[in-house]
């Protein structure tokens, strides 16, 4: 006689099991510490935390392990340990003028204050893969003196000639994505909150797109700055501002064109990106998509698929979307039945009207 | 008291249970009406009950007697998930029978037997915008809740007339909730929509990753959306079940071999194991 | 020294929540709430068993109570006092209550951003009383209240003309509770 299928506990127990053994690989070979994750995969690390929202290079590193290297995966496990966590207060904004430079690059000028500075780039590299990495440690890099000379932002420059649009100052409380659902229409801060924790493939394609000639995009790198700003808070027991650290951040300001319209002069408009970690790629592209998404602010035409503001923010999710895609593995017998005999029924009436 | 140490009780810290139990009386109070609340990321995947497990966490204390039931059953593997958390993070009574639940949560069906007064169901609802093949943009779909116009569902509806001969939603077919909201009666069968209409337990609705609460109180009228000529008609395969022999439960089609075999059993297995059991004991 | 609040945080709020949910799903059904607080004047158990359940940081209180009953609220709800009753979440007032259709409606739209009103009243009982229907109500209800303030029934049941725009109602009585959600059909008998 027929019995149903279980799933069942010992099942699912087994099946975990299995998992740990794989996590785990030859036990023979060292197991890879968080801190080897943290200090040598750190770009990894660094994706982590920007999609992950959670600037910890810690728990990100142990997250990595955890997800036996799946970024997304590690992401999500990231993201449901920060929702855990107590809020002690917020910091004040971070002023990303004032970072501390690693890496500074302007595609829109030769030499500028405080200079173009590479940094530990991939930039130049010839991409051969190196199959003598293992072979020992690098010899310590030369390094410049520290330039004292501050390095003013370049839209701020810009700005200054009255050729870059300027950026309305608010003092506004912004909305908190991970606390409220995305409003609707999304008011930049919003967007920019959403964009920063989004999949940074779907960034990077859509970025892409814009460069291809969906959206109107002329853009430059105004200026990439790569490095650390320090977090500071207001605390009621102190009359000043205390410093209470800095993290590592991304930064990127795309100039692009603007034709003017009826209410503003021909002018340059920009694209933000801001990453947690030195993800300059991710910076990048939310440059380009943040501008794409400004298209009502500056009149244009919203006809590109990165210009469409809802289709954007709510496809970003790389947690959100790779639940919803994954769950078309969880049993679906119930609906599939009633299609099942619905196209029967259909097929029937058919028949009987032949 | 138990749970799990360094969770809070029903793993949600308090500032987030005030948050959804909030959202959750308003829902209650615009019967049908989505309310938008702040999703938390949980520990489960988004899509696969993050809604359903928020609601419940928001709501079971230490009385309660929780049922968890996927495609009717509680044996399926995601079930047996979510039961296993709330009886770690709550400390929770579990139960597969019916009757004795207090909360169930479930995804994709109703059970067979009537719940009663006093019961709660919580269904995890992966897309809660009943409008949203036809018109995928929130901001309109907003504005045509709030003018209550419906007329592309009933184009769609009709177009399937004209095409089939007969409305082809053999699922998720949307329900008019006391008379003002159209709703999505989350992916349930065609055959359990009239179960929903006038229940006397509370029903509530959680989609976690898109962020949406909704409700429908004890006796409200939810009616299948329709027309006069082409009345709504719930479908089941025309058999008995193969093991209680019931003929008025929804049925699932097992394949038995590679040739055509098949037999046909209910999907609600505590339904059909208390009729086997009755059986039984009548012999 | 500030009166304590719920012993068990966690499962008290809980306990009231439930209440809350089946009074709100049946409405004309009365609950027992806030057993165990004794909050000061003119706070009454019940009334500080739903402030603790549904207010906080994140939800703007106005009420008139008097400047203990305001402390009480502050430390332990930790909720912001709004100066305008159109501005808030929840309405507790002490003594007449401002109108109904001058609290938050929400919109067309989204008619969840609506107050809640928590209105203290001298008594509340079943069968008899202001007739009820609509969702939550196999037929009819009945409900008695004593001590609402006057005209409220009528400008209750006057808001039902603004569907699904208006005000949610949590009745309490010194040691129970009832909702009215803006569902409700209400008639005065």
């Amino acid at each position: 006689m027929y019995v149903a299928v279980k799933g069942g506990e010992r099942a699912i127990a087994n099946a975990h099991a299995w998992l740990e053994e794989a996590r785990r690989g030859d036990p023979a070979l060292p197991r890879i510490a968080p801190e080897q994750i943290a200090g040598q995969l750190t770009l990894a690390v660094d994706r982590v935390m920007a999609e992950g929202s959670c600037c910890d290079r810690e728990l990100a590193a142990i997250a990595i392990a955890q997800a036996r290297g799946d970024l997304i995966e590690a992401a999500f496990l990231l993201r449901a340990y920060r929702t855990t966590l107590p809020r002690f207060g917020y910091s004040r904004p971070l002023e990303t003028a004032a970072m501390r430079l690693i890496r500074r690059v302007s595609a829109t000028y030769k030499d500028l204050p405080g200079g173009q500075i590479l940094g530990p780039t991939f930039d130049y590299t010839h991409r051969l893969l190196d199959l003598a990495a293992a072979a020992g440690d690098p010899p310590p890099a030369p390094r410049a003196p520290a330039d004292p000379a501050a390095a003013p932002r370049v839209t701020e420059l810009l700005a200054r000639e009255g050729l870059m649009a300027r950026e309305e100052a608010s003092d506004a409380e912004p909305p908190d994505l991970t606390r409220q659902p995305l409003p609707i229409p999304a008011p930049r801060p919003a967007r920019l909150q959403n964009l920063a924790r989004g999949d940074e493939g779907f960034l990077l394609a859509l970025g892409y797109s814009t460069q291809r000639g969906y959206g109107n995009s002329h853009p430059f790198v105004g200026e990439l700055r790569i490095g650390w700003a320090s977090v500071e808070v207001e605390t009621p027991e102190f009359p000043f501002p205390v410093d209470i650290g800095e993290i590592p951040l991304a930064e990127c300001q795309m100039v692009n064109q603007f034709h003017g319209s009826a209410g503003a002069p021909p002018q340059f408009t920009r694209g933000y990106g801001l990453s947690f970690g030195h993800g300059e790629r991710r910076a990048m592209a939310m440059a380009l998509v943040d501008r794409a998404l400004r298209a009502d602010e500056y009149g244009e035409e919203r006809a590109a698929p990165a210009q469409q503001e809802e289709f954007v923010l709510l496809h970003s999710d790389n947690v959100e979307a790779t639940g919803f895609v994954e769950h078309l593995k969880l049993p679906h017998y119930v609906d599939f039945q009633s299609e099942l005999e619905n196209l029967r029924a259909i097929r029937a009436l058919k028949e009987a009207a032949e | 008291m138990s749970g799990v140490p360094g969770f809070s009780y029903a793993y949600l810290d308090e500032g987030t249970k005030r948050m959804l139990r909030r959202t959750l009386l308003k829902a209650v109070a615009i019967p049908g009406y989505q309310v938008p609340f702040g999703a938390r990321e949980m520990p489960l995947p988004y899509g696969w009950g993050t809604g359903g497990i928020q609601v419940t966490a928001a709501i079971i204390g230490p009385s309660d007697v929780l049922k968890v039931i996927d495609q009717g059953s509680d044996d399926t593997t995601n079930a047996v998930s979510i039961r296993r958390f709330f009886r770690r993070v709550a400390g929770v009574a579990t139960t597969e029978r019916t009757t004795e639940a207090t909360i169930i949560q479930t995804r994709h069906r109703i059970p067979e037997t009537p719940l009663r007064e006093g019961q709660i169901l919580v269904y995890q609802v992966p897309m809660p915008e009943p409008l949203f093949r036809l018109e995928p943009r929130l901001a309109e779909t907003r504005r045509l809740h709030a003018l209550a116009d419906y007329g592309l569902m009933q184009v769609r509806l009709y177009e399937d007339i004209v095409r089939h001969g007969a409305i082809a939603t053999a699922y998720n077919h949307p329900v008019m909730v006391d008379g003002r909201y159209l709703m999505s009666p989350s992916p349930i069968p065609a055959f359990d929509n009239p179960k929903m209409h006038r229940m006397p337990a509370l029903q509530l609705f959680g989609a976690g990753r898109e962020k949406r609460i909704y409700a429908v109180p004890p006796y409200t009228d939810v009616v299948s959306l329709d027309f006069e000529d082409h009345p709504f008609r719930p479908i089941r395969a025309p058999h008995a079940c193969a093991l209680c022999g019931a003929a008025d439960s929804y049925l699932d089609e097992v394949l038995t071999d590679d040739s055509g075999g098949r037999i046909f059993v209910c999907s609600d297995t505590d339904y059909c194991a208390t009729r086997q059991a009755a059986r039984q004991a009548a012999e | 020294m500030i009166a304590p609040g719920f012993a068990d945080p966690t499962l008290d709020s809980q306990a009231t929540f439930r209440a809350l949910l089946a009074a709100m799903s049946h409405p004309g059904r009365v609950h027992p709430a806030g057993r165990g607080l004794s909050p000061p004047a003119p706070l009454t158990p019940a009334l500080a068993a739903v402030a603790l359940t549904l207010c906080d940081a994140d939800t703007p209180l106005w009420t008139d109570a008097p400047e203990e009953a305001r402390r009480w609220l502050a430390f332990h709800c930790g909720c912001p006092f709004a100066g305008d009753p159109a501005r808030a979440a929840f309405v507790l007032p002490h003594g007449a209550p401002p109108p109904l259709d001058s609290l938050a409606q929400g919109t067309e739209e989204e008619p969840h951003l609506s107050a809640t009103l928590i209105l203290p009243v001298a008594s509340l009982a079943e069968g008899a009383g202001w007739r009820l229907a609509g969702p939550g109500i196999a037929a009819e209800a009945r409900l008695s209240v004593a001590g609402a303030p006057p005209g409220f029934a009528a400008a209750f049941a006057a808001q039902r003309a603004r569907f699904p725009r208006g005000v949610d109602v949590i009745l309490c009585a010194p040691d129970r509770l009832a909702c009215l959600p803006r569902s409700l059909r209400l008639s005065e008998v």
